[in-house]
């Protein structure tokens, strides 16, 4: 099993994910840098957090236009499980492998801080370990996080189950129905604003509360080790 | 400009007129800012030495040994005038500045702080200015420090009416390395020298010299462009350089251009340089070699490698997509020649460049210090309540997560305490904790420079201690007005003489720092206001100690309150008045109370650990009851005190003291004792949501939580109008 971790110019939460990944929580993984024709060794792919391209013009747009992502489609259809983290996710989003937008806080200020969420899908590959309305404890950290859809587009992702996670207590940057991550119609590839790596070690989360965001990493370790078995 | 006496110092070493090119170069590196032409003297007096210096202060960061082959490098620079134009680009390029002193150690930036300072943000006309200064010093640090991913991890905010229309904009950074991996900066004859990154263009033209005099125009074109994410591209070609072994020497472009980063190393190097001025590549055409020598155009770096090592060098970067030009060679004499198309247009000894005339500025007591009295007559007082909420109001005291919300505090994988505690914590590995703070008090500076000064160091120190961690090193960076005032200049002696004692009498050395001058507007000199920084080392995990008490704790008061409240935040914001005595710092018991509190974290015997400094006793007991959202039932006659009032004993702001939290009070005590300390217990942590202090069973404050925290988090009500 590899998780392929992909770099562009600007990441800056590459080195954090690699770090949990293989020396906290022991699931193998290897930087992808964004030149890299070849992503056919990799079991997942996870575009980190950070400033692509100095996040200019718009966060996540230039990287999307980038060789790599249109290797990164091609997986994505056959099922690969992809999961973008902040910066990840708006490259996503910007790519169109997944609906929405992520534009401004309203607050027009860059947030970084703790707070929680709430799961509302456990059938993805980032969240089958956990159990539904479970409350994770985790860092936010952006200026342009605020995921926005049309009526229509809302309506089809609640029919689709694919809102999987919601801010709980207080909306930090105006998104649509507090919404924190999605997930395609195939559930394979998530966006999600906060930084699960951020919030795995127990030493730094504040009062050092039990660190429920590895399990989305694990729960990616777990999809994996299970598609192996079957 | 060059003075007339430079200029005939210079003619005379020369042998000869230098040409224009010449002179704008030393121009540059004369200025006060390149040369420390006034202060240099009294610099090289502080001391630092120590087991742990591997580099002391000098033109890049200090080096620190951490042990098992870590080192950490620190650096502090200010970005005050351009902050003071531009505050969004200049704090922005202040950011910048400091984190390439870092990287050319060969090291990883992994932390910056800040320290900050303003004008009042009260309601008043001048109050417009500052706030819109304030807000986007901050919004440059953050969009800087946030997309290159290095977290701003905590730093100092002061607000004082000595900076209308100005600011101070003092930025701290921490990197960390290899012991065998840091550049050692030498070069051989034939070596090339490359300039990478952003290409050269006219911004910051004569930057170093606009910093160098008062600010009297506002000169935007002396300001620097920021471009972070072509900074965090150097960043990761510099440490992928370093690591491939193929760098003899890094030195980053600040002040004063190609010019000073040149004649610096090639000083540091003790080798010549021949440089090529059209191989530099250039935002536009047609730039003259002048404005090519001595622009400031920002994230631009010289690398000196061996020509085998090239084809290294050249991949790394080009990965990278960044631009370079070979610009010259290393030679082997001592001087610097500057050739344009071939033709030789400058030469000159870098011995000469480096080594500025230095100035014997005079010095004199300043008159406004012998009108302080030193006793004022005050009425008394009727409701604690409110003058506790107006204190925990005032921004100087309250809540700054407005600020650090807007800091990406997180990335990197490394803060443990948060910003907006006594210091903040930063993990090296599972063994090895790094903590640091900045401070400084200009109110008290102002009063009194030389214990003003002390007072800083002390509390920079005891923030340190309050999180577990034993200071191993000290940054200062002196801020001033005119050094050609000598009463300014007076001033700025007595801070380097309590740097001196205090450093002496610690046995902590200053391993970086930096003096700013000409900090004046047409309005008036700030304040003295000396930052001060302190880098501590936390040796286990279990030391780790934060402000933030726990039910039934009981409440040590460790130290002395005297009746000092010149320079207090009660005595200038509430009472109004520039008098009083400074809080003095008594050198043989800061250390007492320093190593006590450290061998009680080290005993596992305390669950807090707080500062008593800005704001005093009251402001530091309401901060605990804030930070766990616990009561306190405090008995304020128990407090050792020398006070003829309650309100000197809430407010006044005595060094050495510290609140220590436990549940083991008896053992705590015997500590105490036995090292002969001046302390009481003083009360107890309860599950009230009140907070209550009572001098012998009276009454003096009853507040609830909900009411301190709103009072504390009035900042962004100011900013924000919510």
């Amino acid at each position: 099993m590899k998780v392929g971790i992909v770099v562009f110019p600007g990441s800056n939460c590459d080195r954090d994910v690699y770090h949990v990944l293989n020396e906290v929580l022991g699931i193998s993984s290897q930087y992808v840098w964004h030149t890299d024709t070849s992503i056919d060794n990799y079991d997942a792919l996870i575009l980190p957090g950070g400033f692509s391209y100095g996040d200019r013009l718009r966060a996540g747009v230039i990287a999307a236009q980038s060789p790599i992502l249109e290797e990164i489609k091609k997986k994505a259809e056959k099922g690969l499980p992809i999961l973008g983290i902040c910066n990840g996710f708006q490259i996503l989003v910007e790519a169109g492998l997944l609906p929405g937008a992520l534009v401004k806080n309203t607050s027009l200020q860059f947030s970084c801080k703790w707070l929680k969420i709430e799961v509302l899908n456990v059938n993805t590959p980032f969240t089958n370990l956990f159990k539904l309305n479970d409350q994770i404890n985790i860092p936010i950290a952006h200026g342009e996080g605020r995921y926005v859809v049309d009526k229509d587009q809302l309506k089809h992702l609640y029919k689709n189950n694919q809102i999987v996670f919601k801010y709980k207590d207080g909306n930090p940057n105006g998104s649509t129905e507090m919404i924190a991550a999605i997930c395609n119609e195939d559930g394979n590839v998530m966006g999600l604003m906060p930084h699960p790596e951020r919030a795995t070690e127990s030493i730094l989360i504040p009062n050092e509360t039990n660190s429920n965001a590895r399990l989305i990493f694990l729960s990616l370790e777990n999809f994996l080790s299970n598609l192996v078995r079957n | 400009m060059l003075t007339r006496e430079e200029e005939r110092y210079l003619v005379k070493k020369l042998g000869r007129r230098p040409n224009l090119l010449e002179t704008d170069m030393i121009d540059a590196e004369w200025s006060e800012h390149c040369s420390y032409k006034s202060s240099r003297k009294y610099i090289r007096l502080l001391p630092s030495n120590g087991k742990r210096v591997i580099v002391g202060p000098g033109y890049d960061a200090g080096v620190l040994d951490l042990g098992d082959n870590h080192v950490l490098t620190v650096h502090i620079e200010s970005h005050n005038h351009p902050s003071a134009v531009e505050p969004h680009g200049g704090a922005a390029t202040g950011v910048g500045g400091v984190i390439r002193d870092i990287i050319s150690m060969g090291t990883r930036p992994i932390a910056l702080l800040n320290a900050l300072r303003f004008s009042a943000l009260d309601e008043d006309n001048a109050a417009s200015k500052s706030k819109w200064l304030f807000k986007n010093v901050v919004k440059g640090i953050a969009d800087y420090g946030n997309c290159i991913g290095i977290p701003t991890v905590g730093g100092d905010i002061e607000f004082d009416n000595s900076f209308k229309d100005y600011c101070l904009v003092d930025v701290a950074a921490i990197g960390l390395g290899k012991r065998d991996e840091i550049i050692s900066n030498h070069a051989d004859e034939g070596d090339l020298i490359i300039l990478a990154g952003n290409p050269t263009g006219k911004d910051g033209i004569r930057g170093a010299s606009f910093a160098s005099k008062l600010l009297d125009e506002e000169d935007r074109s002396a300001v620097q462009i920021p471009d972070p994410f072509l900074e965090k591209l150097l960043i990761e070609a510099t440490i992928e350089a370093v690591k491939s072994n193929c760098i003899s020497a890094i030195k980053d472009l600040g002040g004063g251009g190609l010019s000073c980063c040149l004649s610096e190393l090639s000083h540091l190097v003790r080798k010549g340089f021949e440089i090529e001025l059209s191989s530099v590549h250039t935002k536009v055409t047609g730039l003259s070699p002048n404005e090519i020598m001595i622009s400031e155009s920002q994230e631009r770096m010289i690398y000196i490698i061996n020509k085998q090592k090239l084809s290294t060098f050249t991949k790394i970067f080009d990965k990278y997509g960044i631009t370079y030009s070979i610009i010259g060679k290393v030679h082997g004499q001592d001087n610097l020649s500057i050739l344009f198309h071939g033709n030789a247009i400058a030469d000159i000894s870098c011995n000469l460049m480096v080594n500025a005339p230095l100035n014997n500025r005079k010095s004199k007591r300043p008159e406004y210090l012998k009108t302080i009295k030193k006793k004022i007559g005050l009425e008394k007082i009727s409701d604690y309540n409110k003058i506790l909420l107006r204190m925990l109001s005032n921004p100087n005291i309250g809540n700054k997560n407005w600020v650090y919300q807007q800091y990406d505090h997180e990335v990197g994988l490394r803060t443990i305490i948060k910003p907006g505690s006594n210091a903040s914590v930063i993990k090296i590995n599972d063994n090895k904790f790094v903590s640091m703070k900045l401070d400084g008090n200009s109110k008290h500076c102002y009063l009194d420079p030389y214990y003003g000064t002390m007072g800083c160091l002390s509390e920079a120190c005891r923030n340190v201690i309050c999180t577990g961690a034993e200071p191993i090193g000290i940054l200062d960076h002196l801020q001033f007005g005119s050094p050609e005032n000598p009463e300014i200049f007076s001033t700025f002696k007595d801070s380097i003489d309590a740097i001196i004692d205090f450093c002496n009498h610690m046995k902590i050395p200053v391993v970086g720092g930096k003096v700013s001058f000409y900090n004046e507007t047409t309005n008036s000199p700030i304040k003295p206001s000396p930052v001060i920084g302190t880098i501590g080392l936390i040796k286990e995990r279990s030391h780790i100690t934060t402000n933030i008490p726990v039910i039934g704790d009981t409440l040590f008061m460790l130290g002395q309150t005297y009746e000092e409240l010149g320079g207090s935040e009660y005595f200038d914001s509430y009472v109004h008045t520039k008098h009083g005595k400074v809080p003095k710092v008594d050198l043989e018991i800061d250390k007492k109370n320093d190593l006590s509190v450290l061998r009680i974290i080290q005993k596992g015997l305390a669950d807090c650990v707080h500062d008593c400094s800005k704001g005093g006793i009251g402001t530091a007991l309401a901060e605990l009851a804030i930070s766990s959202k616990l009561g306190l039932n405090v008995d304020l006659k128990k407090i050792p005190n020398n006070c003829s009032r309650h309100d000197y004993l809430l407010f006044s702001e005595s060094q050495s003291r510290f609140i220590i939290g436990t549940r083991e009070p008896e053992k705590v005590k015997k500590t105490l004792s036995s090292k002969n300390c001046t302390f009481s217990e003083i009360g107890k942590i309860n599950v009230s949501n009140i907070l209550n202090l009572n001098y012998s069973g009276k009454k003096i404050i009853n507040l609830s939580i909900g009411d301190l925290i709103y009072s504390y988090n009035r900042i962004n009500q100011i900013m924000d109008g919510n």
